[in-house]
C-alpha cells in the first residue's frame, strides 16, 4: 500500500467513467506523440503493405489496394504506458483478420514492422477476432505522419507502443521475439488493466 | 530463479527529499535518496507516484537530470499549469517529505561513453534535463567525445542550469549554445531564433561527421529538429528522440 503524499489532493476528472480508465492512467482530451526518431515519410506510390514469415505465401497490398479493402470505423479507448489515456477515439481501416484471411500458419506469434525500423511482438491471437486493425485514418481525416500515417496498427486493448505507427507489415513467428521496446525493459504484453507497463510487471 | 525474477521487476519505493533548488520560476530540482537505487544511465527516466488521503492515485514519468556518478538522484520538474503532478512537486513538495518512484525506466533515449560521439544534443526547453544528465556523465567520466548542446529557450530567465552550463562549456570538448527566441538581454550575441534548418546546418555536425543526435522537448520542436536533421542528410537511425507532452504532466 502506498504511503500518503502529504498534501496532495489530485485534480479529479468527474467527466471520465472510471472504469473506463486503467490504473496509474489519467485520461487527456489532447493527442500526446512518443516516438523513439524522425517521423518517416514514405511516398504512397511507394507504400505497401506484407503479411510474410512463417506462412506458406506472403501477401501484399499496394495502398490503393489496402484501400479497397472493406473498412471498418471503430471507436475504442486507448492507453499510453506513458500514464495518458484517450476515450472515444475513432478509426478507420482494415480489420487484420481481413488481412490474414485464409492464411494457413502454424504460428503464434506476430511482429508488426514499421519504417523507421521500430517492432513490437504480440501473441497471434491478440491480432484476431476483431481485436485489431490496421488504422488508415482518424478521426474521419488520414491519419497524421506524427501520429503514424499513413498507417499504423491499432490493438486498443494493450498499451499503445503495441500500436505500431507507420507500419508496414505482419511477419508471423512460431516463437515470440521481443520488439523495439519490449527490448529496453518494457513488458512483453501489455496489458494496461493488469498495469503491465515494464518487464516484471 | 526467484532472485532473478525478484531484481527484475522494478518495484516501487520511498525516496527522501533531500533538497530542493528552485531552476527558475516554473523549474525546480529534487535531490532525493532512494533507500535501493540499483544505478542508471543518462537520458534515463523513473516514475512517480502519488497518493491522496482517500486512495486517489497519479502517476507521470519524469527524466533524471543527474549523472550515473553522482552521489544524488535529481530529478528536475516543469511546473505545467494544468499539472496536477509537476503542480505539487514544484509547488508543494518540502525538503524531508517521501516522494513514491520507481525506475530507472527506459534504455533508447541512453547516451553512454561506449557510444561515443561526435554527440549532438538538441533541447527545447525543459527537454533539457536528459541532455544535462548526458553531459554530466561525459565530464564524470572524462569522455573525449566531442559534445555540442543546442538549446532553445524563450527568455534567460527560462534557462534552467545556466550557470553549469557555462562550466560544462570551458571543457575542449563541450560547446553550448543557447538560442533565445522570445526575449534576449541587452547586447546578446547568441542566436535569437527558433531552431530551423540553417541554425542546425551551422551548430549540428555535418552528416559526414555521424553525429549521434539526442533531441528532447516539446512535440512540434522535436519534429521540427529530427525532421530537418533529416532533411540536413543526416542519418535517421542515429537520431534519437523524447517528447515532452504539454497534456497532464
Amino acid at each position: 500500500m502506498s504511503p500518503i503524499s502529504r498534501g496532495f489532493r489530485g485534480r479529479r476528472r468527474s467527466d471520465a467513467d472510471p472504469s473506463r480508465v486503467p490504473p496509474g492512467q489519467y485520461v487527456t482530451t489532447d493527442f500526446p506523440v512518443l516516438s523513439a526518431g524522425p517521423t518517416p515519410h514514405t511516398s504512397l506510390a511507394d507504400w505497401s503493405f506484407t503479411v510474410r514469415g512463417a506462412v506458406d505465401d506472403p501477401r501484399s497490398w499496394t495502398w490503393d489496394e489496402l484501400r479497397a479493402l472493406p473498412q471498418e470505423t471503430v471507436t475504442v479507448d486507448i492507453h499510453c504506458v506513458t500514464k495518458w489515456s484517450k476515450l472515444d477515439t475513432v478509426w478507420t481501416g482494415v480489420s487484420v483478420d481481413t488481412l490474414l484471411e485464409g492464411v494457413e500458419t502454424s504460428a503464434e506469434y506476430v511482429t508488426a514492422y514499421s519504417d523507421g525500423g521500430y517492432t513490437t511482438n504480440l501473441p497471434l491471437e491478440d491480432v484476431l477476432d476483431g481485436k485489431a486493425w490496421v488504422a488508415l485514418e482518424y478521426d474521419g481525416e488520414p491519419l497524421d505522419p506524427e501520429h503514424g500515417g499513413p498507417a499504423r496498427l491499432l490493438v486498443p486493448h494493450l498499451y499503445f507502443w503495441k500500436s505500431a505507427k507507420w507500419v508496414r507489415g505482419l511477419e508471423l513467428h512460431t516463437e515470440d521475439q521481443p520488439g523495439f521496446w519490449e527490448g529496453y525493459g518494457y513488458h512483453n504484453y501489455g496489458d494496461p488493466w493488469k498495469e503491465q507497463r515494464y518487464s516484471g510487471d | 530463479m526467484e532472485r532473478a525474477a525478484l531484481l527484475g521487476r522494478l518495484s516501487w519505493q520511498q525516496a527522501r527529499v533531500v533538497e530542493l533548488v528552485d531552476e527558475t520560476a516554473r523549474v525546480r530540482s529534487i535531490v532525493l535518496q532512494p533507500p535501493e537505487w540499483p544505478g542508471h544511465r543518462a537520458g534515463q527516466h523513473v516514475d512517480v507516484r502519488l497518493t491522496a488521503e482517500d486512495g486517489y492515485q497519479a502517476q507521470r514519468s519524469y527524466s533524471i537530470a543527474s549523472a550515473p556518478e553522482d552521489a544524488e538522484l535529481v530529478l528536475t520538474v516543469e511546473r505545467l499549469d494544468d499539472g496536477e503532478v509537476s503542480r505539487y512537486l514544484v509547488d508543494e513538495l518540502r525538503p524531508g517529505d517521501e516522494l513514491e518512484l520507481r525506475g530507472p525506466v527506459g534504455g533508447y533515449f541512453v547516451w553512454e561513453e561506449s557510444l561515443g560521439g561526435p554527440l549532438l544534443l538538441v533541447a527545447g526547453g525543459s527537454g533539457v534535463v536528459p541532455l544535462r544528465a548526458m553531459l554530466r556523465h561525459h565530464r564524470a567520466v572524462g569522455s573525449r567525445a566531442p559534445a555540442r548542446l543546442l538549446y532553445s529557450a524563450r527568455t534567460p530567465a527560462e534557462v534552467v542550469y545556466r550557470d553549469e552550463l557555462m562550466e560544462l562549456a570551458a571543457a575542449e570538448e563541450i560547446d553550448v549554445h543557447i538560442t533565445l527566441t522570445r526575449e534576449r538581454p541587452e547586447g546578446w550575441s547568441g542566436y535569437a531564433r527558433r531552431v530551423d534548418r540553417t541554425l542546425l546546418e551551422e551548430v549540428a555536425w555535418r552528416p559526414d561527421e555521424h553525429p549521434l543526435a539526442y533531441v528532447c522537448g516539446p512535440t512540434g520542436f522535436v519534429e521540427t529538429v529530427a525532421g530537418e536533421l533529416v532533411a540536413l542528410g543526416h542519418d535517421a537511425a542515429r537520431i534519437r528522440t523524447e517528447r515532452f507532452g504539454s497534456a497532464g504532466g
